[in-house]
């Protein structure tokens, strides 16, 4: 295995994205897409379009740059920094990872789609309240040489504004059992889908997606059928190694805000950074990131050179990251008092993204219960 | 003052028949939602005739501050029947008729330092809901350094006049009167040279202007006063001796933010809400935390009737009131992350299936910063209670 050090190429993947995100995404940009009502900025994802992040998993063949999961945990991070929002994680993670293990032309006609970035991906996996693909209800019952999809997905990022549906949908078993699940790949636009918008507190682009007799044909399943959880499988996990790299970006600028604002804010004619009290947490809030990083930086390392053996370092990255981030953003407002509090102010933004990121595609109960049974207890 | 058994069982009756008559039914049970809260005041609103009714046969009776001395307006409870009576408006889930600043923090402050005439004039319309006040305390240097404050009042012979900012005021822009802390003697040590003073908000020179929360909500507002001439007898208790009262009302203040964060949907508690989640409680790791803070939350109820119990027996809570503000707060947060994990991505939206689940979870952020962050309560109790040395 190669060290968890950061590659020289790496650093300069990271300088670049962190430069890139500070100018053209800051906080700012997520105020202004909240106050339009929309998810993400277009003229910015085709900026990460051009500069090679949608295909930062699509292989050369395709015209993606191939970088590796490790790379995209890079990439994720930073835009976790300054809360860029945009279908990243959707689309240049899960769906580019999901597609370019099938071997058909429609697969590899997608990954170039998503490396050019016209296409915009969702993952509609979950209907309950909880991350639970097994648990899938919503049917696609076989109709001539088709098939037929009903039922209701919800909380999916970036549901709002796809034009492409990885949908989970059940051909046998009943909800619980893992068999008897098959993906599809759809058009986001086919007839008897509807998509709300919910208006979350991240003022991000998540939606419920309603299947009224949706047609989908053979092409359109994505590996086998009867088992699509396993066509999914690295997809999604590649999706929770990410969303934990950047809500380790989004702890990170916690972090950053909040240290900034100790050394600088007085009261009783001191700052308030000389307080021991703050001393002592903002360092062992440090600690922690650091050791949260290490998860990540393995989750990346074994997606990239095991990836049928990640589970248990996947899901240690998303649990170590939904803890850390929810450390840092309680801490982070806390800190900062009163100002905190406040709308005008950037900190508050963190706290949101970090709840609904530490909800998506797993709670920290859900990553530790995996990390359990995949060391056996 | 000795009370019998049956005089309270007699009370008991007497005071759950009266909420019975005096609270209309439909104001009964209803979950305690932000349109349910009256503030009262000039401008108020009511957003239901019901509540109206209530406040009405509510101040009849002085039930709106039902410790307070009868000729100020208020019931002249003893605590025991207080207690008895605050369980039967629960038993009987009827809404308070009334809240405010007026009733929680200027009122008992008053009671303390005012002079008859202020009393006279002041009490009784708080207890009718007349007038709503609101706290001119911090400012933008005077947070945690609350003895900083540098809003002025100068001695202008027949007036004060009063020049600076305050910042973070809750529901200034909606607040007819303003208590505030000002600087009568910029010569004097910090802590000695504040004076407590009373001021009309409708008076030229004040103005308001709101600060949007991070729960979308605008509570809050920086307040700005420019030449204000303020009339010589609205200084409460000696010139100079302003932090004493400070001090007084910020215990009061800090008992009821301790004890008043436990508001949870609407007086559901915590295991209905966890209950009527289907599968919530199986996933261990909720379990676990569901029952800590269970565990805490019944404790920590106990810790409040004990101490209050300590206050009405003359020996006053005292810096105990930081213990109390510390504790009861950080528990309601962690009660509301509970929550907000267990509700899942039900949670997540503005107003979702769970109400407004999200903004109240982030407005619960605020219970450990207002009044006095966690920090300074932890040194409070670790100067004042724990006696440690400060070097
Ligand atoms: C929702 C809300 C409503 C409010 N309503 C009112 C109101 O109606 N009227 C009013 O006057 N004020 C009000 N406040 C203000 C509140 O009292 C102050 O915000 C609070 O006292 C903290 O002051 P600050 O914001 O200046 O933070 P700071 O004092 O700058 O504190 C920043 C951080 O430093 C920490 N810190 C400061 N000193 C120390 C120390 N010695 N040791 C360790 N840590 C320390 C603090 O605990 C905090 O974490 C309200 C605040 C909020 C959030």
């Amino acid at each position: 295995m190669t060290t968890l050090l950061e590659t020289e190429d790496e650093t300069m993947l990271r300088d670049a994205a962190r430069g890139f995100v500070t100018d053209a995404a800051p906080v700012a940009k997520l105020r202004e897409n909240r106050d339009k009502s929309r998810g993400f900025d277009p003229a910015l994802w085709r900026e990460m379009a051009q500069m090679g992040w949608t295909g930062v998993l699509v292989p050369d063949a395709r015209g993606g740059a191939d970088m590796g999961h490790r790379a995209a945990g890079i990439l994720a991070e930073e835009m976790g920094r300054t809360l860029a929002a945009s279908p990243f994680l959707s689309t240049a993670v899960i769906a580019a990872t999901t597609l370019r293990d099938v071997a058909t032309d429609r697969a590899r006609d997608a990954l170039g789609r998503i490396a050019s970035g016209d296409a915009i991906y969702a993952l509609a996996v979950d209907e309950g309240r909880k991350h639970a693909p097994e648990r899938s209800a919503m049917q696609a019952e076989r109709a001539g040489n088709g098939f037929r999809l009903s039922g209701a997905k919800t909380f999916v990022a970036d549901g709002g504004s796809a034009n492409r549906v990885l949908v989970l949908a059940r051909t046998g078993g009943a909800p619980g059992e893992a068999e008897g699940l098959t993906l599809f790949d759809i058009d986001a636009g086919r007839a008897g889908l509807s998509r709300d918008r919910l208006d979350t507190v991240d003022s991000r682009d998540h939606a419920r997606l309603s299947f009224d007799g949706v047609e989908a044909t053979g092409d359109d399943v994505v590996g086998d059928v009867d088992n699509g959880l396993a066509a999914l499988q690295t997809g999604l996990r590649a999706g929770q190694a990410a969303i934990a790299a950047e809500l380790l970006g989004v702890a990170g600028g916690a972090y950053g805000m909040t240290v900034g604002y100790l050394k600088e804010r007085k009261q009783f004619d001191r700052t308030i950074g000389s307080f021991q009290a703050l001393q002592h947490r903002a360092a062992h809030l440090w600690a922690e990131i650091e050791v949260t990083a290490s998860a990540i930086a393995n989750a990346g390392r074994v997606l990239d050179e095991t990836p049928q053996d990640a589970q248990l370092a996947v899901s240690l990255a998303k649990a170590r990251a939904a803890m850390t981030v929810d450390l840092a953003v309680r801490e982070g407002v806390q800190m900062h008092g009163g100002i905190g509090m406040t709308d005008d102010y950037d900190i508050g933004f963190y706290m949101k993204r970090a709840r609904v990121g530490a909800e998506w595609l797993g709670d920290y109960g859900y990553h530790a219960a995996q990390v359990a049974a995949a060391r056996g207890f | 003052m000795a009370e019998t058994d049956a005089a309270l069982d007699a009370f008991r009756k007497d005071i759950a028949d009266w909420i019975e008559a005096a609270c209309p039914a439909s104001l009964r049970g209803r979950p305690m939602t932000e349109d349910m809260i009256v503030w009262g005041g000039r401008r108020w609103e009511f957003k239901d005739p019901a509540q109206k009714a209530w406040l009405d046969a509510a101040t009849e009776r002085g039930m709106t501050a039902p410790r307070w001395p009868v000729e100020y307006g208020g019931a002249g409870l003893s605590r025991a029947q207080e207690k008895i009576y605050r369980e039967e408006m629960a038993r009987l889930q009827a809404p308070p008729p009334l809240e405010s600043f007026g009733l929680w923090m200027l009122g008992p402050a008053l009671l303390a330092f005012g002079n008859e005439e202020q009393k006279k004039r002041h009490l009784p319309p708080i207890t009718r809901g007349e007038i709503r006040w609101c706290q001119g305390y911090s400012e933008p240097g005077a947070g945690s350094d609350l003895a900083n404050v540098q809003t002025r009042a100068e001695d202008m012979g027949d007036h004060y006049l009063v020049n600076g900012q305050k910042i973070w005021t809750s529901y200034a822009d909606k607040a007819d009167w303003i208590f505030a802390l000002v600087r009568t003697d910029r010569d004097a040590p910090k802590h000695q040279g504040i004076s407590f003073l009373l001021m009309d908000m409708e008076t030229p020179g004040i103005t308001t202007r709101p600060i949007r929360l991070i729960s979308g909500k605008s509570p809050f507002c920086e307040t700005f006063f420019d030449n204000v001439k303020v009339p010589k007898e609205n200084l409460v208790g000696e010139l100079n001796r302003g932090w004493d009262i400070a001090k007084y009302l910020l215990t009061h203040e800090r008992e009821m933010i301790g004890g008043g964060a436990r508001g949870l949907l609407g007086g559901r508690s915590l295991g209905q809400f966890l209950g009527g989640l289907d599968g919530a409680m199986d996933d261990p790791v909720t379990r676990a935390e569901a029952m800590e803070v269970e565990v805490n939350s019944l404790a920590f109820a106990m810790t409040m009737e004990r101490y209050k119990d300590q206050a009405e027996a003359g020996q006053g809570v005292g810096n105990a009131s930081a213990m109390l503000k510390y504790y009861g707060t950080e528990l309601n947060k962690r009660r509301y992350e509970l929550l907000m994990s267990a509700a899942g991505s039900e949670a997540l939206e503005w107003q979702g299936p769970h109400g407004g689940l999200a903004p109240e979870w982030l407005r619960t952020k605020a219970n450990s910063i207002e009044g006095g962050t966690s920090e300074v309560m932890l040194d409070i109790i670790a100067k004042r209670v724990l006696e440690l040395p400060s070097r």
